[in-house]
């Protein structure tokens, strides 16, 4: 057994397993989750599977552990790295533990990007954010100010008075405020995500300020709280309470009118861009500080100095589309 | 003994220079269909001061009422999203939570480890239940059915029945303090142990009596609870056995056991409803809302161990002389 033929068998090899690669049609995106069957990541699912049909040459493995653990997502990600797919777009149940595995990935040359639930930056090419703190700040005040013709008092119920996401989230949303004159901002209250603090509060800005026209809560506790204050005191058609909460939570407060529209990311449009990205990146865009990236109908991605983006503005439910997406998250 | 010198008519009498600061600054606050709405937001936090009292009288605390308010609470929810009728969940949650409460009173009265401990353990236990049965989900409004959410809003008489279900239970334990056997028993068991097993009380058994009532009145909290604010989820109530435990200090009940009445409870709980109620509404910073809720609290426990010892009797005065 001379080297020679040693040599060749390799070759030989090696050519079978390029020639393998250059005939697969397909390019294999893994959309990995932080557990199947949780309505969210299922939906995002569905806009991955919409981005393939756009595309054309594009199979969607949709997969995750069956409960949401770092481990599991690490067995996940080694089989894909063994099925040899294209890209793996994941929504780390952990930022640190799966980026070995990714890193991995990325060494066979495989298309690493994470979206939703961030991967720590060495394990993955970019990072696609939901939306950003400054595109919340200011579609929570567009909201209130759509329906209240632009006009009026408006007054902010929080989380706690120390809660991070939601001080920056009114810190941006009062920036944009000069942008809206007759939309006057009277208090900031905090319900510290307790629901009966939440509703006290809410009463206590109706009894305060008899003009008050829009409720903004950007938290799930608080909105719900304030829509149910608002429903008790009898001023549904007076009063919109609006801002950040969940379709399956909020329904009811959208059909009886007490919230005629509220926002959080959309899913399927995150599923749809982190599909759109990983082709775009096999296909050979470069994932580097200040590039842009298209994401299909949404737009482009637009990265900063750490490989993230922000996908867009939140979504924006009311009665329209609440029946669809109330099972979904 | 004059009337100033009850502990109880002070009290009421600082809730109504408390109201007439408040109203200073808004006088709206005063008016009666607020102050009706005051005393049904205060409502469950009477129902539950009340239950803690009771094992308060007997040298224990229930550190468990909230986590017990909200398990029954989700209980109640995932009921009536079964279909089940309002009479036969009101039941169900009222049975679940005195069964709750005979769980920290058997351990209690069997095993003999202080309430404390037994309370904080099934606190944790307790909340954790809500996780398992519900992976962590919500029950929302429009999950729920109008009439479950409906009976504590609907207005009889001009006041709610939330308010009217408070009103009864402060009549009915007055009665069964005051005027029963095991009423009594519970004030002899905290008062002194000892001369209460003389007397033919089983102390333990009278405990675990007290955390059983204290169960089934979070139980009924709960689903009050829960339909009030149109929501279920594991968190709900968090905190809020420090408020019961502060209304009942506030309310003058020792927390040594063996004195304390309904009247007290139900005043330190309405005292701290109405700051609950006015805080907002005065637009004090929320950064002092807490140093102000804790404050009164403090000022109570000290106002108590200065005016609260009664002197001892002497009941052998010549023996003593000589």
């Amino acid at each position: 057994m001379g080297i020679l033929k040693k040599a060749l068998t390799t070759a030989a090899i090696a050519t079978v397993l390029m020639a393998q690669t250059a005939a697969a049609e397909n390019v294999k995106i893994a959309l990995v989750v932080k557990a199947l069957g949780i309505g969210f990541f299922e939906a995002a699912a569905k806009g991955a599977e919409e981005a393939a049909a756009e595309l054309g040459d594009v199979e969607i493995i949709y997969t995750g552990p069956t409960s949401t653990t770092a481990e599991g997502q690490i067995e996940v990600i080694n089989a894909l790295i063994a099925q040899g797919v294209n890209a793996i777009a994941i929504s780390a149940n952990d930022p640190d533990a799966v980026a070995p595995a990714l890193q991995r990935a990325m060494d066979r040359g495989i298309t690493v990007i994470s979206w939703d639930s961030g991967v720590a930056k060495e394990g993955r090419q970019l990072h696609l954010n939901p939306s950003s703190s400054a595109l919340i700040g200011n579609t929570i005040i567009k909201l209130a100010a759509d329906h209240i013709d632009g006009t009026g008092d408006v007054a902010i119920l929080s989380a706690t008075s120390t809660s991070t996401n939601q001080n920056i989230w009114i810190e941006e949303a009062k920036k944009v405020l000069p942008n809206y004159p007759n939309v006057n901002l009277v208090a900031t209250v905090y319900g510290d995500d307790l629901a009966d603090k939440s509703y006290r509060e809410a009463q206590g800005l109706m009894a305060t300020y008899p003009n008050l026209k829009a409720i903004i809560a950007p938290t799930t506790v608080g909105i719900l709280a304030a829509s149910q204050a608002v429903t008790d005191a009898g001023k549904i058609g007076e009063i919109n309470v609006t801002g950040l909460g969940l379709p399956s939570e909020m329904a009811g407060a959208v059909e009886s009118g007490a919230t005629i529209s509220f926002a959080i990311w959309n899913p399927i449009d995150l599923g749809y861009a982190a599909t759109m990205l990983s082709y775009n990146l096999i296909k050979g865009a470069e994932a580097a500080p200040g590039a842009s990236i298209p994401m299909g109908r949404i737009g482009a991605a637009t990265l900063d100095e750490n490989n993230e983006a922000a996908m867009s503005d939140p979504f924006t439910y009311d009665k329209s589309n609440i029946e669809a997406f109330k099972s979904i998250f | 003994m004059s009337l100033l010198k009850s502990r109880e008519a002070l009290l009421a009498l600082a809730i109504l220079l408390l109201i007439g600061v408040v109203a200073a600054r808004f006088p709206a606050f005063v008016r009666p269909a607020n102050l009706a709405n005051v005393l049904n937001d205060t409502s469950p936090l009477i129902i539950l001061a009340i239950g803690q009292m009771i094992v308060i009288l007997t040298k224990c605390i229930d550190l468990s009422v909230a986590a017990n308010l909200a398990l029954c609470g989700m209980v109640a929810a995932l009921m009536n999203g079964a279909g089940v009728p309002l009479p036969l969940i009101l039941m169900g949650v009222v049975a679940l939570g005195a069964g709750l409460g005979a769980v920290n009173g058997v351990l209690v009265w069997k095993l003999g480890i202080p309430s404390i401990v037994v309370t904080l353990g099934t606190m944790t236990i307790f909340r954790g239940t809500i996780f398992l049965i519900t992976d962590g989900k919500w029950v929302n409004a429009h999950q729920m059915s109008d009439g479950f959410k409906a009976l504590p809003r609907t207005v009889l008489l001009g006041l709610p029945v939330m308010s009217w279900m408070a009103i009864a239970l402060i009549i009915l334990f007055t009665v069964v303090l005051t005027r029963t056997a095991l009423g009594r028993s519970f004030y002899a068991v905290g008062g002194n142990p000892h001369a209460a097993v003389y007397a033919g009380i089983n102390v333990g058994r009278t405990q675990f009596s007290a955390f059983v009532i204290s169960g089934a009145l979070a139980g009924l909290a709960g689903y009050l609870w829960v339909a009030r604010y149109a929501v279920a989820y594991v968190d709900i109530a968090g905190g809020f056995e420090l408020d019961v435990v502060a209304a009942c200090v506030i309310g003058g009940v020792a927390i040594a056991g063996g004195a304390g009445t309904v009247a007290g409870a139900v005043l330190g709980a309405l005292f701290l409803g109405v700051i609950k109620n006015a805080l907002p509404v005065v637009g004090i910073s929320p950064f002092w809302q807490m140093a102000i809720s804790g404050a009164a609290i403090v000022l109570a426990v000290t106002f108590n161990a200065t005016q609260a010892r009664a002197p001892g009797r002497i009941i052998l005065k010549s023996a003593e002389a000589r």
